[in-house]
């Protein structure tokens, strides 16, 4: 896996902060290049993205959304399979979300209302991703292609649902009625006041949960392990008895249903409706989510707060500097992916080279 | 629903092929050599960006076509440095050539124009249709006059070059000394390293090639089709010529095939809202937007027609010892 010898801290920590400060010089050059300076625009964004506590609070509530969608593509590419289809699973996981919701939110109690929502968010999700790994499972065709043309088939259903179906007679904007006040996710702020009014919600707890659990799971269960085998040596698995098709339909439900409950902490806990998009690329922004944080848990929490992070302090950047409008950060976004997804042993030889001779020395 | 309203979706399908059909041969050259390329939707939009601006800026389209072809062989050179290069996941190059590219191209519109993101009308630099000499005389016969004024005739340039591109790279591919070192590299890298051939230079020739015709789908679709640059206005034109790909089971024709079948949807689908049809009743667009998803899933699955990719497609070479 590593054919530079590299210590595990060079690998896992030196090596992609080595690539986000490459993507955030790229980035710097253009915002050069838009005629602002790169340090003023950087010190804008760290300051309303992490040092104020109203916006911490809200790179708190994106990087929740985040964990989720960067959980999903993780645990997909720890079975080998790449789960572009975040985006959809989000999406549909919204629909069974909400139509508990929209159903019940007037006759049932919100103690029942509200986990039931999120448990069908999760089985929406699940069965929108459990469709492409039947298919690569059983007939062979490409998780990337399918669940590409499963984000297309979501986005044009959920089009037809919301706009034919779900919009109230009357209503100019493209979304559901809102959702009954007793069924809104209760937010941080009401026990840590200091956040002020921002929408972080008891998802961002569910988020830290669901981090440990596929801690635990990954490391602590058979079924982990067998996940991780198939992902590494599929032939091996399969003289160990572990059963490839069966593993591959499972891990995608799997990932599926934690990319569906990405959709609970943006309409339960803040828009309190379904809207048109709402899904607003986290599905994409999960993919480089999980790579940069290298698919561990913890590195998946600091690089969903560090893209949270981008957001918020993107959109204050962005009513400052006319020049640099949020779109900035999508290009930044894909920027990261490609220093720290796709060219990430970039610095590997030229880092292996430098600790190499800096060992002979020391050793003479 | 009667004759005139077909005839119209024809047109509408010839008028609107050409970026998939140039896109999906572009993807065609890259994917027979080996690489994965998703990155096909990015570089259609960096090409309609720069063919737009620049068409403006001259006013003149042939100076757009080539600024578009260029930013797509330098996206292409980029998909490349990292695939062959560094061996990199090649999905996660295309991903984020299609991400950056996005957000790119609607800072710099904005940071131009200033109009949202978009390009202003390009007027003077956009293409003269071309009509098929005598079509004037027959324009009053009933098929005959439709067939060569508006179905064959009355197009830009570009679409006769895109159905031209279509025998053309078919033959390339298959009876050319570097369309059998293509799909050598693409089938069987070490095979073909054996045999002397270089796996990186066809590769890196292999995305070039696909980075011009992308080039000529992006402008296209800026000069041709709309007239303006417009935020994201690739509209996933690029995962649907790789679904194309899936479907011609990476052949010429039967890609273009597939081109001709999204594309006729698509005509189909503008039709067809609002529209009222006897026994079924009113049929929602973004329904029938569904269908050439759902078929190409439905081939994917090998339901229809088993497709066969290359073999050694999205695998890095590693030169062996």
């Amino acid at each position: 896996m590593n054919p530079h010898n590299l210590p595990g801290w060079a690998t896992n920590l030196l090596l992609p902060i080595l690539n986000l400060v490459s993507a955030m010089l790229v980035a710097g050059v253009v915002i050069y290049a838009l005629g602002e300076s790169p340090i003023e625009s950087l010190g804008i964004l760290v300051n309303s993205a992490f040092l104020n506590p109203e916006g911490l609070g809200y790179t708190l509530f994106y990087a929740t959304t985040f964990i989720f969608t960067g959980l999903a593509v993780a645990f997909a590419l720890h079975a080998g399979l790449f789960n572009i289809g975040g985006e959809g699973q989000m999406y549909i996981g919204g629909l069974g979300m909400a139509l508990v919701v929209l159903n019940m939110d007037a006759a049932w109690s919100p103690w029942l209302v509200i986990p039931l929502a999120i448990l069908m968010s999760t089985l929406f999700g699940a069965a929108w991703a459990f469709l492409p790994g039947y298919l690569q499972a059983k007939r062979g065709s490409h998780i990337v292609v399918t669940t590409i043309m499963f984000n297309f088939i979501a986005s044009s259903l959920m089009n037809y649902i919301i706009v034919s179906l779900l919009i109230p007679v009357g209503q100019q904007s493209t979304s559901s009625r809102q959702f009954a006040e007793a069924t809104w996710l209760p937010r941080l702020n009401e026990w840590l006041p200091v956040l002020g009014q921002t929408p972080v919600n008891i998802s961002f707890v569910l988020a830290l949960a669901a981090l440990g659990l596929y801690a635990l799971v990954m490391w602590r269960t058979s079924w982990g392990y067998g996940v991780s085998t198939v992902g590494l040596n599929p032939h091996a698995a399969h003289y160990a008895g572990i059963s490839i098709k069966g593993t591959i339909i499972g891990v995608m439900a799997v990932s599926g249903a934690l990319a569906g409950m990405a959709a609970v902490n943006s309409q339960m806990g803040s828009s309190h409706n379904l809207g048109l998009n709402f899904t607003a690329g986290a599905g994409f922004i999960g993919i480089a989510v999980a790579l940069m944080g290298r698919n561990h848990p913890i590195g998946i929490l600091l690089s969903a707060v560090l893209f949270g992070g981008l957001i918020q302090g993107g959109f204050d950047l962005s009513l400052e500097k006319s020049n640099i409008p949020p779109e900035t950060f999508v290009f930044i976004q894909g920027l990261i992916i490609l220093f720290c997804g796709a060219m990430e042993n970039l610095y590997a030889p030229a880092l292996s080279a430098l600790l190499n001779s800096y060992k002979k020395r020391s050793a003479v | 629903m009667d004759d005139i309203q077909l005839s119209s979706i024809f047109v509408a399908m010839v008028r609107s092929a050409p970026v998939l059909i140039f896109a999906a041969l572009g993807g065609l050259f890259a994917e027979r050599s080996g690489i994965v390329d998703i990155s096909l939707e990015g570089k259609i939009l960096a090409s309609a960006f720069a063919s737009a601006c620049v068409a403006y800026a001259t006013q003149n389209p042939w100076f757009g076509v080539l600024a578009g072809i260029a930013v797509s062989c330098l996206l292409a050179l980029l998909h490349g440095f990292v695939c062959i290069q560094q061996r990199g996941n090649q999905l996660v190059s295309g991903m984020a050539i299609n991400i950056s590219v996005s957000g790119l191209t609607f800072v710099l519109a904005q940071f131009f124009f200033q109009q949202g993101g978009r390009t202003p009308p390009l007027d003077e630099g956009r293409f003269q249709a071309l009509n098929i000499p005598g079509s004037q005389a027959v324009a009053d016969v009933p098929v005959l006059g439709w067939l060569l004024r508006e179905l064959l005739g009355g197009h830009t340039i570009l679409v006769y070059l895109a159905f031209l591109a279509v025998p053309l790279v078919h033959w390339v591919v298959n009876h050319t000394r570097f369309g059998l070192r293509l799909r050598a590299v693409g089938d069987n890298p070490h095979a073909a390293d054996t045999a002397g051939i270089s796996v990186a230079g066809t590769r890196y020739l292999a995305l070039l090639v696909g980075g011009v015709l992308c080039g000529l789908s992006g402008a296209y679709l800026a000069i041709v089709q709309t007239g303006f640059f417009l935020a994201d206005m690739s509209a996933g034109n690029g995962f649907l010529a790789l679904a194309a790909l899936v479907f011609g089971s990476w052949r010429a024709v039967h890609t273009t095939l597939g081109c001709l079948m999204f594309a006729f949807f698509s005509a189909l689908q503008i039709q067809l809202e609002g529209v009222v049809l006897p026994g079924i009743g009113k049929v929602p667009g973004s329904l029938i937007q569904m269908i050439p998803y759902i078929v190409t899933v439905i081939i994917l699955a090998g339901f229809m027609a088993k497709s066969v990719a290359p073999k050694a497609i999205g695998v890095p070479f590693v030169k062996s010892r």
